[in-house]
């Protein structure tokens, strides 16, 4: 026994010497450094002819300068020139040419031309990853490309298959899409033709305020100021973005001063956060919207007066009061409030009642449907909401839920009864939602248009998408704002898209962190204006 | 004398012609699971309904982008071709590229393996070290208050959901006492100071003579660990008692005791020795457990793990990294098992 005891002895002295050896890191974070906790998961790819998510578009906003850019101090203020000095626009309306900047360098000590920016609007058309049907809705095809996207000199001209609305195309140019990458240097590393794709995921070579130090997949990601930046160098010399998963986790680090921002935090973190010394929380308007989608090959979800009922079965106070706090708002529109020709009009209300009437006029009496949804959890209870309100009527809900590409994919197949998603806004115009929620040209399965969501849902618009189609062409910005709301009073009336709520971001910071933009309801974070 | 001779040669070529046939027979073994693993991952990652091209394209992409990711994937071949050539790779110890984290399998896993390996041998550690002089204390002194402690802590970590006592470790540890380190692996003033041989930062911190670097990782690792730990030693201690109890009340520690053989030697020179074989099972599947099955501690912990990195893409498709995660996990409990084995050999000479 003598034995033992001396051996647990030993295992608890080793145990307590283990800990007392180990001093906790207490020391708050520099004051030129910004430490950032987010989830970095889906973070696939740095080239910004390819990224495509939130967290690659936000570190691809502070690397890269584009023709045109939005300013984090005046969002509502839309694109301003960047690296383009100015531009003009032809008779015809189809081509812009920009006139570059001759005093900016990229991170490489490489001067920015005209060269750089027709190669790399070429090469995103060429490359064709997801994010280039963004430009690829002007006509631009690799066939064409040396065609249509021309430097000349200091100028680039960029020549469109039709007249846009040049704020239109000027929108797009400010996406993640439209960043402006070194040339030389990108195709010093191209490896069997792939225009340095592979070389461009891990690696920067733009001009914006911050160039990438690395990227450690499920780690972090840093990033180190350009002290050569055009509005001056960024206060905060580095930037590092911590992956951490867990809400709890993010907050502990932030109340313990190890992080300065938590950007993934629950309501009930949200909540217990805002007690602690030394936190604020930061609310942000998103360009998100939480929907629902009536698939429109069901015959019975197809009648107006069925898309009309489920309108009125949606608690939306309900759940923006309880689990919704604080980070969805109602907003029944398919434009997020502050975008050109936006409304604020929000017309349904849970009405039992009226559902009920609505579904008699329809010769709808009960009826199974299958509802699915991704394994979010707010996702998830926004669709339990509408199983306990639907079985009012007498309508049964299963409720399918799966990892988001499970349920995508069927629901790209068309073979969802209800969906209940989010959606975000790829560019800063309304064409962006306009042209996927309310546009669908060829609704027949053959057309697999299935990056439209009106394609998905089987719904023929009834004439909304040839005013989608005139809208985007409108050059005069009062009309083309009416035209967005006539097109939305419509939408609401008759599709079958249940538009519920749009995001609030809440994020907790440390009381000195000032200037952070996370970039409103039209683009993505940037760090440069950020003080300490 | 030369019939002699050729016994005697006989007799001496034998053992190691038997090695060399038990050899070939692990070899064989081992070559056949894994071709099995291989397979059964495989065809498990082609059917469960998850599209791969979505995940690379988004939700966003043409039917044209998506068909031609399609192609480029190689999901129009017949399943048994896509196998072959992904046998192939993978006999060359090409995994393929992440689509998630666009760098090859092969090296992701370099990377999350010796981190999830360091975190989980000093789990097993504590786990022993505490665990087995608990489950032989329980055993020794059964029904007593140490007895009913030993039961409680292995009935806590047994039952207790792992996230939640992570967390509460967190917030105590970390949030309140302060004594820890809080999620990560090292602090942000302490990251690329090391280089990276081992991948485990303590032995390359150790290796570079960078102390301040081990105090910092330890700090981090430890609360982590002891968390593993906790859970490996519930089970080792419940089995030790268990196994213990077994033996002591077997005929020949009556003997030994009769005999005037002093406690300490029953249970160590008697007891104890004859539990070791079983023992060697029981933390060789705690072990392996911990190693692929922490993948809650690591998401807790931010822990960049071969649980969670194998978990994350899954859920993301990325059957390339699921395929070589689970390969080098299905190796590794390979590898355990004929470690155990040769054990076996070891301690108790009747299993050779």
């Amino acid at each position: 026994m003598k034995t033992l005891n001396t051996l647990m002895k030993g295992a608890a002295l080793g145990l307590a010497l283990g800990l007392m050896a180990a001093p906790a890191t207490f020391a708050e974070t520099p004051s030129n450094m910004l430490v950032i906790a987010h989830r970095i998961d889906d973070l696939t790819s740095m080239d910004p002819a390819e990224s495509f998510e939130i967290q690659g578009s936000d570190a691809s906003r502070n690397m890269y300068m584009k023709l045109v850019n939005l300013d984090p101090t005046n969002l509502d203020g839309g694109y301003v020139a960047e690296l383009a000095e100015s531009w003009t626009v032809s008779e015809d309306g189809r081509t812009i040419t920009f006139t570059i900047r001759d005093d900016i360098n990229f991170h490489s000590g490489n001067p920015v031309r005209a060269e750089d920016a027709e190669f790399s609007l070429r090469r995103a058309i060429l490359l064709d990853k997801t994010p280039a049907f963004i430009l690829k809705q002007f006509g631009f095809t690799p066939e064409n490309v040396e065609q249509t996207i021309v430097a000349d000199g200091n100028t680039l001209s960029i020549t469109t298959d039709k007249r846009y609305a040049t704020s239109f195309v000027l929108n797009c140019l400010t996406a993640t899409i439209g960043g402006i990458v070194d040339k030389e240097l990108v195709m010093a590393n191209e490896v069997d033709g792939d225009m340095g794709n592979t070389w461009l995921r891990t690696n920067s070579a733009g001009s914006g305020a911050y160039r990438l130090v690395s990227w450690k997949p499920d780690e972090s990601l840093t990033l180190q100021s350009n002290p050569d930046f055009h509005l001056g160098a960024p206060a905060m010399e580095r930037v590092i973005v911590r992956h951490v998963i867990e809400s709890a986790s993010q907050r502990l680090l932030l109340e313990r001063g190890d992080i300065d921002v938590a950007r993934n935090l629950n309501p009930e973190d949200v909540a217990g956060a805002s007690n602690a010394d030394n936190v604020v929380i930061h609310d942000e308007l998103r360009g998100r919207l939480m929907y629902a989608a009536l698939n429109q090959k069901h015959p019975e979800l197809s009648k107006p007066q069925v898309r009309q009922a489920f309108k009125y079965l949606i608690d939306y106070e309900g759940m923006q009061n309880s689990f919704l706090k604080g980070q969805y708002t109602t907003h029944q529109n398919f434009l997020p409030k502050t975008y050109l020709g936006a409304v604020d009009e929000n017309p349904f209300s849970l009405d039992i009642e009226k559902a009920k009437a609505l579904l008699a006029e329809a010769g709808v009496d009960g009826m199974e449907l299958e509802l699915g949804v991704r394994e979010a959890q707010e996702r998830i209870e926004i669709a339990q909401s509408l199983q306990n309100t639907a079985a009012q009527v007498g309508i049964k809900i299963n409720i399918t839920v799966g990892t988001s590409k499970q349920i995508l994919a069927r629901y790209r197949a068309r073979e969802l009864d209800i969906y209940v998603g989010a959606w975000g806004p790829d560019y800063p115009d309304p064409h962006t939602n306009a042209g996927t929620f309310a546009y669908n040209p060829d609704n027949s399965d053959e057309a697999n248009a299935t990056g439209l969501l009106a394609w998905r849902n089987g719904w023929d618009t009834g004439g909304l998408t040839e005013m989608v189609d005139a809208a985007v062409v409108e050059n005069d910005r009062e009309t083309r704002a009416q035209m967005y709301r006539d097109i939305q009073a419509q939408f609401r009336e008759t599709s079958p898209f249940i538009v519920m709520f749009q995001l609030t971001e809440q994020i907790g910071r440390q009381e000195n962190v000032q200037g952070l933009s996370l970039g409103g309801p039209i683009t993505n974070a940037a760090y440069w204006n950020v003080t300490k | 004398m030369a019939v002699t001779d050729t016994n005697r040669e006989r007799r001496r070529r034998a053992p190691f012609a038997k090695w060399v046939k038990t050899t070939l027979l692990t070899l064989g073994s081992i070559a056949v699971t894994m071709l099995g693993l291989v397979f059964v991952t495989f065809i498990i990652g082609r059917v469960m309904p998850i599209d791969p091209v979505l995940s690379i394209v988004g939700e966003r992409a043409s039917q044209s982008t998506y068909d031609a990711v399609y192609l480029q994937l190689g999901l129009d071949k017949p399943l048994i071709v896509q196998f072959w050539y992904y046998l192939w790779d993978v006999i060359q110890g090409d995994f393929g590229m992440s689509l998630r984290t666009a760098r090859p399998v092969s090296d992701d896993i370099a990377r999350v393996f010796p981190a999830t390996l360091e975190l989980a041998t000093i789990g097993v550690f504590i786990g022993i070290f505490l665990g087995v002089p608990l489950g032989v204390i329980a055993a020794v002194r059964r029904g007593s208050w140490i007895d009913q402690i030993a039961r409680v802590v292995a009935l806590v970590g047994y039952s207790m959901p792992i996230f939640w006592l992570g967390l509460m470790g967190l917030l105590l540890f970390y949030g309140i006492l302060g004594w820890v380190s809080g999620p990560g692996r090292l602090g942000i003033f302490y990251e690329d100071i090391v280089p990276t041989r081992t991948g485990m930062i303590l032995i390359d911190s150790a290796i570079a003579g960078e102390w301040a670097v081990f105090r910092n990782a330890f700090s981090h690792i430890i609360l982590p660990a002891s968390l593993l730990g906790y859970y490996s030693l519930a089970y080792i201690s419940r089995m030790t008692r268990s196994f213990m109890l077994e033996q002591l009340s077997a005929e020949y520690i009556t003997t030994a005791r009769v005999k005037g053989m002093s406690e300490s030697a029953v249970i160590w020179r008697h007891a104890f020795k004859n539990i070791r074989v079983q023992l060697i099972t029981v933390i060789a599947l705690s072990y392996a457990n911990l190693l692929e099955g922490s993948v809650l501690t690591e998401i807790i912990f931010s822990w960049p793990g071969i649980g969670s990195y194998i978990t994350t893409s899954l859920l993301s498709a990325d059957m390339n990294a699921v395929l070589g995660g689970t390969v080098v996990v299905g190796l590794i409990f390979i590898l355990l098992n004929i470690f155990s084995d040769l054990l076996y050999r070891f301690f108790d000479p009747r299993s050779k």
